[in-house]
């Protein structure tokens, strides 16, 4: 019979009066029909595989948390186990509320305990709605840009470049001795405290570079803010932000191998 | 009671695999891949860093076979051998070092405009 092949393939519901199509395992809706002791049996057999977080939300629902629902008894039984197939049904049932609620959240078909990430997430979208400057993860976007000029035809001069420093609260000898390791020549402030290179350079080889040494130099890797300081403390420099507190070493800048190129001496 | 003995450590290195990748690695040297200039257009490639187990004369064959360009091995007094080609080479020499197994990605570090 129906009822047998039925009690077969679903052990979870042992009893069943009468073959509801209803009935089967995802669809658990139509409770109201059920005779008086299904509620029971369900509910014993549920609470055996309840989760402690499900366990504990079951007891909330008899308090109707949400209004959707309109028999009460029928309502605890169908939270108590499978409980995202019983709720999608149900609002499915009120989809009115469903849609009213703007931002659908992943956990509103469920019972189940959020999680982390998700938490997180609605935090900074709430901030970032009501704040945007509080959660900004936006890199300082004014970073005027470097003028070159060439002196001659073997020099390069860079004519932003104590503004730069100051712009980054930088010493400018840290940020010289950086400029000249990379690009791998000799340089010195001439007397109107601009950079003298050695070589010819284009504008945006300068900005590559400068680009690097913000990445590593200035921006706190917390928070992403441009008002760090840079320490040096025992032999060792840190990188100190401003905004968030946070502390970093940094290495030092060291010169690498610089080749021979030019005229040796002549003779000997 | 039962805290307690869930966390007494049960014979597990919690450093074993930094350590691995430590040892594998070479305590974090990096290979530095560095520009100069020469007159007019002309550069130079610098490559210093790599690990002396390495026949730097055959690197550098390789190299120069590959990239068609001349290079030389200097003895630094502190800083070991390093590899010098001709030409910017910088792109080529990072592609080359990670395709022949002889460095990681990671322990590249390219410098200059």
């Amino acid at each position: 019979m129906a009822d047998e092949t039925l009690d077969d393939k679903k052990e979870e519901v042992p009893e069943i009066a009468s073959f509801d199509p209803t009935k089967k395992k995802k669809k658990k809706k139509v409770a109201i029909i059920d005779p008086a002791d299904d509620p029971v049996d369900n509910l014993a057999e549920k609470t055996e595989n309840l989760s402690v977080s499900d366990g504990f939300e079951t007891s909330f629902a008899g308090l109707k948390k949400k209004k959707k629902k309109p028999v009460e008894t029928s309502n605890f039984t169908d939270e108590g186990g499978d409980a995202a197939e019983d709720l999608d049904d149900h609002s499915g049932e009120d989809e009115g509320e469903g849609d009213a609620l703007a931002p659908h959240y992943p956990w509103e078909g469920s019972d189940r305990d959020y999680l982390y990430e998700e938490l997180i997430g609605r935090v900074f979208d709430i901030l970032r709605e009501n704040n945007p400057d509080l959660a900004g993860d936006r890199r300082r976007t004014v970073i005027r840009p470097p003028q070159v000029l060439r002196e001659g035809t073997k020099k390069t001069v860079f004519v932003n470049f104590m503004d730069l420093c100051k712009t980054m609260h930088r010493q400018p000898d840290h940020v010289m001795a950086f400029l000249l390791a990379e690009l791998g020549t000799s340089g010195s402030l001439d007397g109107q405290q601009r950079l003298v290179v050695k070589g010819r350079f284009a504008p945006k080889n300068f900005e590559g570079i400068l680009r690097r040494y913000i990445n590593e130099y200035v921006i706190c890797i917390g928070c992403k803010c441009s008002e760090t300081i840079l320490t040096k403390e025992n032999r060792l420099f840190f990188l100190r932000c401003e905004k968030c507190g946070c502390e970093r070493s940094v290495a030092p800048i060291k010169a690498g191998f610089v080749a021979r190129v030019g005229r040796r001496n002549a003779g000997a | 009671m039962s805290e307690l003995d869930a966390q007494i450590p049960t014979a597990f290195d919690p450093f074993a695999e930094a350590n691995a990748e430590d040892s594998g690695a070479g305590t974090k040297e990096y290979v530095h891949i560095r520009i100069q200039q020469r007159n007019g257009r002309k550069s130079l490639t610098t490559v210093q860093g790599l690990k002396k187990e390495f026949s730097y004369n055959k690197i550098l064959k390789d190299l120069k076979k590959e990239f068609c360009c001349n290079g030389t091995v200097v003895q630094d007094p502190e800083l070991g051998q390093v590899i010098q080609l001709q030409g910017d080479q910088r792109k080529n020499v990072s592609t080359f070092l990670v395709q022949a197994g002889i460095v990681k990605k990671e322990h590249i570090k390219i410098h200059g405009f």
